[in-house]
């Protein structure tokens, strides 16, 4: 398969993902769409590692990883610290910030 | 036989993904992303990645997709509204999304990259294997490797503190 095939799945990956953040309004289905984003940037870094056949990119892959975990661990207990204060859990009730 | 197996996992991919967006409930969501991870296992695999294929599923289809069906039973599944509170969100995001996913596939076809066309150079049998991975990352990438460790550590003294027992005086805070 030529790496095309790869960049383009994950192209359709992405958009997928920012559709999903752009449409939902649940927070913790916004962190999965986010997850489907981070992981179409890491399907991009491994064909492109094979590409030039540079393991490099693999180790830039892991990294994004570690990111997504660091992501999840911090948005879900941001949810569970909202779902405690009895708040919605919905983006667009939680705007008590917005200017 | 790779090309089969590439458009196998390729639906499987899109479909999860589809699946993630779609699903009214948050369970099936969570489910969905696990389907949508294992098929980009098995693409990273075709890619010759064992290693980050092995750590997708063991640390991201394992160990975070159990973090998030526990906070899904935690939580509940609440629908949502079926309204849009911008007149036509959902029909602007759609547009929105072809456009963005036209624009990243011209230019990344379309850029010099002669390289994309083909399967990439033929590379000797370890790569992308355990043992040249933690090469690269004992040895030249040391540095990222122990901020990220630290980083982790950081999220999860984070997480605690979020999501710990509620102190006194803490108790309202609710907008309505």
């Amino acid at each position: 398969m030529n790496i095309n095939w790869y960049i383009v799945l994950s192209a359709l990956l992405f958009t997928i993902g920012a559709t999903g953040i752009l449409v939902r309004r649940s927070p913790m289905v916004i962190l999965l769409c986010l997850e489907l984003m981070l992981n179409a940037g890491n399907l991009a870094l491994v064909a492109f590692s094979r590409e030039v056949g540079n393991q490099q990119g693999q180790v830039f892959a892991l990294v994004v990883m570690v990111i997504a975990a660091c992501e999840v661990v911090v948005g879900l207990g941001l949810i569970v610290a909202i779902f405690r204060r009895k708040l919605p859990l919905d983006v667009d009730d939680l705007r008590r910030l917005h200017g | 036989m790779e090309a089969v197996i590439f458009f196998i996992a390729a639906i499987g991919a899109v479909g999860g993904a589809i699946g993630v967006v779609a699903a009214r409930n948050p369970f099936y969501s969570v489910l969905a992303l696990i389907a949508h991870l294992f098929s980009l296992a098995v693409l990273f695999l075709l890619l010759t990645s064992a290693f980050v294929a092995a750590a997708q599923v063991v640390v991201y289809a394992g160990a975070v997709m159990v973090l998030y069906v526990f906070v899904v039973a935690y939580v509940g599944s609440a629908q949502e509204a079926k309204w849009d509170p911008v007149p036509g969100q959902r029909l602007f995001a759609g547009l929105l999304a072809f456009f963005l996913f036209v624009e990243i596939s011209a230019a990344v076809l379309s850029s010099g990259l002669r390289a994309l066309s083909t399967h990439g150079p033929d590379v000797p049998a370890g790569f992308g294997d355990p043992a040249a991975i933690g090469n690269l990352l004992l040895e030249k990438f040391l540095v990222p490797f122990e901020a990220s460790s630290v980083l982790l550590l950081i999220a999860a003294v984070g997480a605690i503190v979020l999501a710990g027992r509620k102190r006194q005086g803490e108790a309202l805070g609710a907008s309505k």
